[in-house]
């Protein structure tokens, strides 16, 4: 469950979102999105009943192109931006032992 | 004579150059002297690179001098959004995480003005990834507002809105996803538009909230905001979103297109909660079309209510998304304290996005959770629809509707930092048109007692920004607020 009394376990929630959160920022968040939450409970007075959900405002299909290859960024320019590189290669903690 | 061009508009300055009575490097040195003048008081921009800009408006000149002048653009100086990738130079949006990001390649709008001949002009502040109202949640620094530097510029854009509004540039880019252009336009006095959704390519725009962001311009006036848009709208096949459709020339519909037109006005914009200085010059507005033979007509919109409700869900839902490429492995921040890979993600996030930013991915990813999903996210896109057909019926009936931009003008530095909802609830009138992908344009209306800007709205059917601007343009050529300019240090 996501919701405690407060709107949003705030725990669960940072844990799927990859952030890890000081004490003290749970507890601004928890409120301040508590309040925020509230707000937005002024949806359920909708009546949505047959209507469509929209995703985009235009109608859009999928486009597709001919698959063939074009110029792409060299290593080096696709590398230059990596917090650490070696060998061509963009260099990560160890994932599995 | 230098020390005077910063304030004129792109039109006059293109006309100058062409006539030769001028050139783009006398151009580009005013700004950047005005820049350094003033921008110490007013923090527009985040960075810029002098001898780039002066490298491309001597190669301008010399392309002038041999008749080979790549349009009314070619030369003139144009500031950008920290969020739009310049190739080669930095990209920051206002974030740690990416402090020390260099755009390997040129968004499509970028590629489209220097094939236009455009000087590139510096990076611009705003809220960290385009989040926010007041560019407050900028984590490099602090703009003002030109009028009152007691006062936010807006936001996100406040950086680009700021910079028009000081003449630190003629014109700007920014993005809107819920007001992120029209509502700094309106509290900077200058003039703001969010192009149809799909009008401008969004290649090379570090994505927010991708089925409502859009590219637009500022600049002082509507002429020079159809002269920038005309440079970057159309189909690009590096935008799936991007339209199909015949980009009209826009100057020639504001001399072709005179009215009187039929406009609508929504009364949900202007209930309670809209501050009077800002009604009363909004409804002079109003007055001023009737007496120009425009049919007024009251109009409703009556799920205006849930607009911004709506708006929260799915933005922040596509941002929670949108932001999980940031990461701490390839191209972003990269904690230095991480112990191992997926403590990499949570250490680096943390470290390298601000407060609103983790609110917001925070909140988005609630929305989407297990069990919530239909609750908030599906019932917030069905919403949409309902938002959505109230514009659509409404422009079957006229033209286009008048509204204010933002409920008050400016407020204060730090008066809604502490409270995201009243925050949110600054953007209440522009968020509808990111909602139905309309398009709006914001153009000033008047001041306030204390001297703050105030801004009217101006919302249109889907790809008729022709018509936004002719109708804007009436509104521009006869009262002249584009003319007055802010006292500054």
């Amino acid at each position: 469950m996501a919701k405690d009394e407060n709107g949003i376990d705030i725990d669960y929630v940072a844990n799927l979102a990859r952030i890890s959160l000081t004490d003290e920022e749970k507890e601004r968040f928890s409120g301040q999105l508590g309040d925020v939450l509230e707000y937005i409970e002024k949806l359920n007075t909708v009546d949505v009943s047959g209507v469509e959900p929209t995703a985009h405002a235009f109608p859009l299909e999928n486009v597709w192109r001919e698959d063939t290859a074009e110029p792409g960024f060299s290593v080096e320019t696709a590398l230059q931006n990596a917090p650490a590189s070696r060998r061509n290669m963009v260099v990560v903690p160890k994932v599995v032992e | 004579m230098a020390e005077t061009l910063y304030y004129r508009t792109a039109s006059e300055l293109s006309r100058e150059l062409e006539s030769k009575k001028i050139t783009s490097e006398e151009i580009v040195r005013s700004v950047i002297e005005r820049t350094k003048a003033v921008d110490g008081s007013v923090g527009a921009f985040i960075s810029f690179d002098e001898d780039d800009a002066l490298a491309r408006a001597k190669a301008s000149d010399e392309r002038r001098s041999r008749g080979r002048e790549l349009g009314p653009l070619d030369g003139i100086p144009i500031g950008i959004k920290d969020i739009l990738a310049v190739e080669g130079q930095p990209l920051t949006c206002a974030s740690r995480m990416l402090g020390k990001f260099v755009s390997p390649y040129d968004a499509t709008a970028i590629r489209k003005l220097k094939e236009n001949g455009a000087v590139i002009w510096g990076r611009l502040n705003m809220d960290e990834f385009a989040m926010g109202s007041s560019t407050e949640n900028s984590s490099v620094k602090t703009t003002v507002n030109p009028w009152n530097t007691d006062c936010i510029p807006g936001g996100s854009s406040g950086g680009s809105a700021a910079c028009v509004a000081a003449g630190e540039a003629p014109l700007s880019l920014g993005s809107d996803t819920g007001g992120s252009i029209r509502q700094p336009a309106a509290l900077c006095g200058v003039v703001g538009m969010k192009p149809t959704y799909g009008l401008v390519s969004r290649y090379g725009l570090v994505a927010f909230a991708s089925s409502l962001d859009q590219i637009g311009p500022f600049a002082h006036t509507v002429e020079d905001a159809a002269l920038l848009l005309q440079a970057i709208a159309g189909h690009d096949d590096r935008d799936s979103t991007s339209f199909k459709t015949d980009i009209p020339d826009y100057r020639k519909e504001i001399e072709k297109k005179r009215g009187p037109w039929k406009l609508g006005i929504p009364k949900e914009y202007f209930g309670e909660g809209l501050d009077p200085e800002v009604r009363k010059a909004v409804q002079a507005a109003v007055e001023f079309y009737r007496s120009e033979g425009c049919e007024i007509v009251d109009v409703s919109l009556p799920h205006t209510e849930h607009a911004v409700g709506v708006y929260y869900i799915i933005a922040t839902a596509e941002a929670s998304s949108n932001l999980a490429r940031y990461d701490g492995v390839r191209y972003t921040h990269r904690s230095p304290e991480a112990v191992d890979a997926i403590d990499l993600y949570f250490k680096s996030r943390a470290e390298g996005f601000g407060p609103e930013v983790k609110r917001r991915v925070i909140l988005g990813t609630y929305v989407l959770s297990s069990g919530y999903y239909d609750a908030y996210y599906l019932k917030a896109q069905k919403v949409r629809t309902l938002i959505r057909g109230d514009f659509l019926k409404a422009f079957n009936e006229v033209d286009a509707l008048l509204t204010p931009t933002t409920p008050s003008p400016a407020f204060r530095k730090g008066e809604k930092t502490d409270d995201p909802l009243q925050m949110y609830l600054s953007d209440t009138y522009t968020i509808g048109a990111n909602l139905a992908g309309i398009p709006g344009i914001s153009i000033p209306c008047g001041f306030s007692e204390s001297g703050l800007p105030i801004g009217l709205q101006i919302l249109g059917r889907p790809f008729h920004e022709g018509d936004l601007f002719a109708i804007a343009n009436t509104f521009e050529q006869a009262h002249h607020y584009h003319a007055k300019h802010p006292e500054l240090k």
